[in-house]
């Protein structure tokens, strides 16, 4: 039986409550629908990639990225299965404003047997205004 | 001249173990070391348990990031080497990363080589591996800015 989106929506919390490094960016459960998720990342100076901006670094929203596309296929499947990055690819499109929380929102548009297929954007209070795009490619392992 | 110009200036000419980037909050949150030897640079991420994703493994995030920090600071690196100007860290426009293997509870390191370098664009290429160089985890490839001085 299929878990459901509450259910699911208690998982991702409690995923990401245990989750080390998770934790270290801060990351919080922000939404989810039938086939996305949304997580945040809040401004942390420990973050600043660009030290005469304050703006954060890329790889701090790249893992925001890729933690968010992880629940993103989790929405699509009937319970907890164990996946892989197989690739994910980031654009840059204007830098984050220091002081602002990041949100990362990922659907995941495609599943197969084996493989989750993503897109998704950061942006800060405006998706029309993305910050970042991303692209990816996801492994499922056997369902346990 | 910059901080992290000025850390890479020296690396290069005298070598360095394992200099902390403290420039780079960002670099230091994550643990990342800078080693230079016999001319190349290396990026090393020390195993920390913050750095884990999920049971027994790094976050993917983590390995995606040194990757990208590695390629800009490889900019920098060929910059430096090519006595040209340079202004602040490069900003990658994009980056690609493909996962070969998971990364494991070990020390990570990282290397990039520039295979372009433009006056305002770098073409970069990254690789990362853990115990055996040989035994890739991760490879990236990026577009970056380049930031010199007028």
């Amino acid at each position: 039986m299929s878990l459901t989106a509450e259910q699911k929506h208690k998982f991702i919390e409690r995923f990401n409550a245990l989750v080390p490094h998770v934790k270290a960016l801060g990351l919080r459960f922000h939404g989810m629908g039938d086939d996305w998720a949304a997580l945040e990342l809040p401004y942390s100076e420990a973050l600043v990639g660009y030290p005469d901006t304050g703006v954060i670094a890329g790889g701090a929203i790249f893992s925001l990225m890729d933690s968010t596309a992880g629940m993103a296929v989790f929405t699509r499947l009937d319970s907890w299965r164990a996946q892989a990055t197989m690739d994910l690819r980031i654009d840059y499109l204007k830098p984050a404003t220091p002081g602002k929380a990041v949100i990362g929102r990922v659907q995941c548009y495609k599943i197969t047997r084996r493989v989750a297929f993503v897109r998704g954007i950061a942006y800060h209070d405006d998706p029309e205004r993305p910050i970042a795009n991303v692209t990816g490619t996801f492994m499922l392992e056997d369902a346990s | 001249m910059n901080a992290l110009e000025a850390l890479l200036r020296q690396a290069l000419a005298q070598g360095v173990d394992d200099a902390p980037l403290d420039a780079l909050p960002y670099a230091a949150f994550l643990g990342l070391r800078l080693r230079v030897s016999a001319g190349e640079a290396l990026l090393v991420m020390p195993f920390a348990e913050s750095l884990i994703g999920s049971p027994g493994r790094l976050h993917g995030g983590t390995v995606g990031a040194m990757l990208e920090i590695a390629g800009a600071l490889a900019v920098g690196v060929e910059q430096v080497r090519l006595e040209r100007p340079m202004d602040a860290i490069a900003k990658p426009v994009n980056v690609t990363v493909d996962y070969l293997r998971e990364g494991k509870m070990a020390d990570s390191f990282a290397s990039a080589t520039v295979t372009r370098l433009g006056r305002r664009v770098a073409n970069v290429r990254a690789e990362a591996w853990q115990e055996d160089r040989n035994r890739l985890i991760a490879v990236a490839h990026m577009n970056v800015m380049v930031a010199s001085r007028p």
